[in-house]
């Protein structure tokens, strides 16, 4: 049996998360290893901004907060780690963990860097087909930050056959975090396509942290989490066939449950027979799940079909500018008051000729499920009388998001009776899309660096 | 055997998540028991999932049936007003949107109504 298990299902997630999983697996005694997935579709342009500004930066800003309390028993314990906290600079990520390595008195640990996700410069737009996912959303014309494919596992599992004790790479697959670890333990045979499906299911469900093990869950009265703010993070137990366990560490709040798990399995998955990863075709269609214990799900029947052609790359482009700003309402009234709140800045917008795409919410009416037409809250009589209208405001021009803005202030003397509470915001924002890329043009690779 | 049905909220008897990829949505709808699969199944179409989001101008929905997992997965084509990167909403992922599709009404046998906390939201 091999034990893997995550400590982080995204750039932000709690910190103290990887303690409870990696004390499970050293009291095991025998060996495993922890992913951290760390990186969204933003993260990675935001890495590279940084990486731009700073050539030691542009990994996960909270790598050192992570690794620090968890690295000495790792290495002690055979636990390797795995993930792609290097963001758009895995060598600097490896270099910090070369010093927190030093300075745990950890002399002489194997850093594997996976290399070649990186396409900026080298592959553009033109030799790729966009992705049916962005639907119409028009191809984008800003500068061009970031070009990223999402590579397989296969060179996370050759790090860790010539010794790498961590794994640090950019943009892959997340399953590949999970799916490399358990090549390289068990051997399987990349042609064997359901074992190699059944470690990328096991990658799906681990890749976001506690999702599967009563994260992004609870619901009081129907579906209750225990001790919600400790969940512990999800272990898989893997057998050589491919079967395997969800569970979680002992004493740790959270579930794992039949409904957890089916949460997780379809979480982000589109056509359950043909889950596109770059190592296989994963079809879930047939998978079986089954409560064999108290925070114990196993699951079977993944199968696998060949990988897709080409690979998925993330494009990143410098974007629009962004405002925000918000003003509330209360008492008697409300409702008709944030209404003409926004009626007010939708008229004034076109008296200042102010060129911005405007949307408003009203928070305590609709504000999540509504268009930008704002449909929704035509149609409801709202039942409380507490209410905060909220402005969204895009442009490329900067100076109109900002004028914009400011007038939403402007309601403090000028808008409706009673209104308080402004805050507001403006930034630049980064627009993303995603690409085929053709396999012939992405090549990856790793480089071993011992920390002395 | 009574024949009479209630209406209820989806909530009552599924759970769900939804999740996002560009500007596409998906939103899982697992059965709570598996007496409510059937239920599910046959009233929970893609064309009453198309008319839940027309105010979001989704082009296309396709549904995919689970029976082992006593689930569908509906896939919402342009439904997140861009995506998390250019949409002017909040919740730019479309995380809520779950909600959205289990406050949809579904008519169940009275006799096989589910536990008093799911009732409690049956509407009045």
């Amino acid at each position: 049996m091999f034990r893997i298990g995550s400590g982080a299902g995204f750039s932000g997630d709690r910190v103290d998360a990887a303690q409870s999983v990696v004390a499970e697996l050293a009291a095991a005694g025998e060996g495993g290893a922890i992913i951290f997935e760390t990186m969204g579709e933003r993260t990675l342009a935001l890495g590279q901004i940084s990486r731009r500004t700073d050539p030691d930066k542009g990994y996960e800003p909270l790598l050192e907060e992570i690794v620090t309390p968890i690295l000495r028993t790792c290495i002690e314990s055979n636990i390797a780690i795995v993930s792609n906290f290097g963001c758009a600079n895995p060598p600097a990520a490896a270099r910090l963990l070369a010093r927190i390595a030093r300075e745990q008195g950890l002399g002489g640990i194997r850093i594997g860097i996976v290399e070649g996700d990186d396409l900026l410069g080298r592959v553009g737009p033109d030799q790729m087909e966009r992705w049916d996912g962005d639907g119409r959303l028009p191809a984008v014309d800003g500068e061009l930050i970031a070009v990223n494919a999402y590579l397989g596992a296969r060179t996370i599992a050759d790090a860790l056959n010539e010794g790498a004790q961590i794994v640090v790479t950019g943009r892959v697959a997340d399953p590949a975090l999970v799916l490399g670890p358990l090549v390289a333990h068990f051997g399987w045979d990349w042609n064997d396509l359901d074992r190699i499906a059944a470690g990328t299911l096991i990658g799906h469900l681990l890749e976001c942290g506690s999702q599967v093990s009563g994260g992004f869950f609870a619901d009081p009265g129907i579906k209750d989490v225990p001790r919600p703010a400790e969940i512990g993070f999800p272990i898989a137990e893997v057998e050589e066939d491919g079967t395997f366990v969800i569970t979680k560490a002992r004493g740790t709040g959270g579930v794992v449950s039949l409904k957890t798990v089916k949460e997780q399995i379809l979480y982000e998955i589109h056509d359950p027979a043909a889950y596109l990863t770059p190592d296989v075709t994963l079809d879930l269609s047939e998978v079986e799940i089954a409560e064999i214990g108290p925070d114990r799900v196993r699951v079977t029947g993944a199968k696998g079909h060949e990988a897709p052609e080409k690979l998925k790359a993330t494009l990143c482009y410098e974007g629009d500018w962004f405002g925000e700003a918000a003003i509330s309402y209360a008492g008697p009234n409300s409702a008709a008051r944030a209404k003409l709140a926004v009626e007010i800045i939708h008229d004034r917008l076109k008296l200042r000729n102010l060129d911005v795409q405007f949307r408003a919410d009203i928070v305590g009416i609709a504000s999540c499920f509504d268009s930008a037409e704002g449909t929704l809250r035509q149609d409801i009589t709202p039942a409380g009388n507490d209410f905060r209208v909220r402005f969204a405001f895009s442009s490329h021009s900067e100076k109109a998001v900002r004028a914009a803005v400011q007038d939403v202030g402007a309601l403090y003397c000028c808008g409706p009776a009673g209104g308080g509470g402004i805050r507001s915001s403006v930034r630049a924002r980064l627009t993303t899309q995603s690409y085929l890329v053709p396999r012939e043009l992405v090549s990856s690779r790793f480089v071993m660096a011992e920390a002395i | 055997m009574s024949n009479c049905v209630v209406t209820l909220p989806l909530h009552a008897i599924a759970h769900g998540r939804a999740g996002d990829k560009g500007n596409r949505l998906n939103v899982s709808v697992i059965a709570h028991e598996p007496a409510f699969w059937p239920i599910i199944r046959d009233q929970v179409t893609a064309e009453r999932i198309r008319h839940l989001f027309a105010h979001r101008h989704v082009t296309e929905v396709r549904r995919y049936e689970l029976p082992k997992l006593e689930a569908l997965n509906f896939v919402v084509e342009d439904a997140l007003e861009g995506g998390v990167n250019s949409s002017l909403g909040t919740d730019t992922h479309g995380k809520s949107l779950s909600y959205l599709v289990l406050g949809m009404l579904v008519e169940v046998p009275e006799n096989m109504t589910p536990r008093p906390p799911a009732l409690a939201e049956t509407p009045s």
